[in-house]
C-alpha cells in the first residue's frame, strides 16, 4: 500500500498532488520512521550524494544505474529489479526522489521509473537545494537495505516515451523544446557553459515551441504554482490539456522535468519525452531542422 | 607505467587496486584535498582558463618555474567529481618537471578504472584538463 499524499495546501492545486512532497512532509515521515518509504537521491554529479545526503536515502545514478552500459537505452526489467531490490524497494514502496539542479536528474529518474510502471514515485519539491537551505539534517552514512522482492517488469515505453520515428510522425502537432534559447535558435550546439555534446547540426524540430525548462521553477528551485504554470504553457504557448505533446532537450533529462510539469502538475494525459532529443535529431540524416528564434 | 611521474603512477596503483566503490571514495578524498586558489588567482579569476569540457565549471592555471610545473584549480564544492579529477592531476603532476608532464600520454585519465565507476561520458572533463595543462606547459616552455 502506498502512503497517503502530502496534504500540504501548496500542493493541493496541482493536477496530481500525490506526485510531489514538501520538505516538511518528508522530514515528518523520516522522524516518524514511516515504513514502506524509500528516499533516493539522483544528481548530475555522481559524487554529490557521497558528500552528504538526506539520512536514510540511497543514491540512484542516471549513468551507472539507469542507462544500459552498451546500447543507448535504459536498463531492462531484470537490472531495474535488481537496482530497486538493492535499495529495499518493492512494488508497494512509496519512493521519493530528490536531486540537484531543481530536480533535473530526479525528474529523469522518476520518468524512467514510470517506464517500468512503478506505482508510487514522487519528487521532493525544491530538491536537494531546498532541503539544505532549510538546514535540515544531512549525513555521509550510507544506509543498508534488506533486499526487497521486486518483480521483473517489462518496460512499457509507448505511453510516455517517443522515439525518432514517433517524432517524425508527430511533425505539425504540439512539441516543446526545453533547451536554452541559443540551442533552440541553432546558435549553440550545447548548453551554455556545458561541453559540446556532439550534434552535427544546430536548431530545433520544426514547429516546436521554445519553453526553457527552468521557467517552470522558482528561484528556490520549487515548482511554480498551478496558475503560473497554466499561464506559461497554456495561455502563453497555447497548449491545451487534451493535446498530444512531445517534449525534448539534448539527451532527455531537462525534458523529463517539463514532462513532469505537464503530466503531473498540469494533468496533460498525453505527454511523451523524446529522450533521443537533439543528440539524435541533430545527427540524423535528412530530418527537417528549423533555425532561428521562436515566433512571438 | 614507468614513464609517468611517480606520484601519478602511485595514484593509478591506488585506484586500480580497489573496487569501483572505493575508487569513488578515493576520488571524493582527492576532491576534498584540492588546495584553494592562492590570492593572486582568487583575486584575479580572469587569469584562469576555463575547461569547457567539464560538466561543471572548472578553471585552471599553469605556472612553469625553473622547469617545474605548478597547477592551480578552482571548481565549486557542488561538483565533487570535477574537483576529484582536478585533485588527481594536482596530486599527480604538481611539482613535476615540465618534460615529464609533457610526456604523460593523453589517454592516462582512462588508467584509473574510473570510467566504470563514474561512466565513460563523465571522463571527458579529465581528458580535457590534461590536454589544456599540457598545452599551457608547452607554450610556457617555448615548445
Amino acid at each position: 500500500m502506498s502512503l497517503p499524499a502530502d496534504p500540504s495546501p501548496q500542493l493541493a492545486d496541482f493536477a496530481h498532488p500525490d506526485r510531489l512532497v514538501t520538505t516538511d512532509w518528508l522530514a515528518e515521515q523520516l522522524d516518524a520512521g514511516t515504513k514502506d518509504l524509500v528516499v533516493l537521491e539522483s544528481d548530475e554529479d555522481v559524487l554529490l550524494y557521497d558528500t552528504g545526503h538526506i539520512p536514510g536515502s540511497f543514491k540512484l545514478d542516471w549513468h551507472t544505474d539507469l542507462n544500459d552500459p552498451v546500447t543507448r537505452d535504459f536498463v531492462d526489467g531484470k537490472i531495474f529489479a535488481q537496482v530497486m531490490s538493492e535499495r529495499g524497494i518493492s512494488r508497494d514502496t512509496t519512493v521519493v526522489i530528490y536531486g540537484d539542479k531543481s530536480n533535473w536528474w530526479a525528474a529523469y529518474a522518476l520518468w524512467v521509473m514510470t517506464l517500468f510502471g512503478h506505482p508510487d514515485v514522487r519528487l521532493l519539491d525544491g530538491g536537494r537545494a531546498a532541503w539544505q537551505a532549510e538546514e535540515r539534517p544531512m549525513t555521509r552514512d550510507e544506509p543498508t537495505a534488506a533486499p526487497a522482492d521486486y518483480p521483473v517488469i517489462e518496460r512499457s515505453d509507448a505511453p510516455v516515451r517517443a522515439f525518432r520515428a514517433d517524432v517524425l510522425a508527430h511533425l505539425g502537432r504540439p512539441m516543446v523544446d526545453v533547451r536554452s534559447p541559443g540551442e533552440f535558435s541553432g546558435e549553440l550546439l550545447h548548453m551554455p557553459d556545458y561541453p559540446q555534446e556532439g550534434a552535427i547540426r544546430g536548431g530545433h524540430i520544426p514547429g516546436a515551441k521554445s519553453v526553457p525548462w527552468a521557467r517552470a521553477v522558482r528561484e528556490d528551485g520549487r515548482f511554480r504554482s498551478r496558475a503560473e504554470l497554466e499561464r506559461l504553457y497554456q495561455t502563453e504557448q497555447g497548449l491545451a490539456t487534451d493535446d498530444d505533446v512531445i517534449v525534448y532537450c539534448r539527451i532527455g533529462e531537462r525534458s523529463s522535468h517539463t514532462w513532469f510539469v505537464l503530466s503531473h502538475l498540469l494533468g496533460f494525459p498525453q505527454v511523451r519525452n523524446y529522450d533521443g532529443s537533439w543528440t539524435e535529431w541533430g545527427n540524423s540524416v535528412r530530418v527537417p531542422v528549423e533555425l532561428g528564434e521562436p515566433d512571438e | 607505467m614507468s614513464d609517468l611521474p611517480p606520484p601519478l603512477a602511485e595514484l593509478i596503483d591506488d585506484f586500480t587496486s580497489v573496487g569501483p566503490k572505493d575508487r569513488l571514495q578515493l576520488l571524493l578524498e582527492l576532491s576534498e584535498e584540492l588546495p584553494a586558489l592562492p590570492a593572486r588567482y582568487a583575486d584575479q579569476p580572469d587569469l584562469l582558463e576555463q575547461v569547457h569540457e567539464c560538466q561543471s565549471p572548472l578553471f585552471l592555471a599553469v605556472e612553469v618555474t625553473d622547469g617545474v610545473v605548478h597547477l592551480f584549480f578552482d571548481a565549486p564544492r557542488e561538483a565533487p567529481t570535477t574537483r576529484g579529477f582536478a585533485g588527481i592531476l594536482h596530486t599527480g603532476l604538481d611539482g613535476q618537471p615540465a618534460v615529464d608532464v609533457l610526456a604523460v600520454p593523453d589517454d592516462t585519465p582512462f588508467k584509473f578504472g574510473l570510467a566504470e565507476a563514474v561512466s565513460p561520458l563523465r571522463m571527458r572533463g579529465m581528458v580535457a584538463m590534461l590536454s589544456r595543462i599540457k598545452r599551457q606547459v608547452k607554450e610556457q616552455t617555448g615548445g
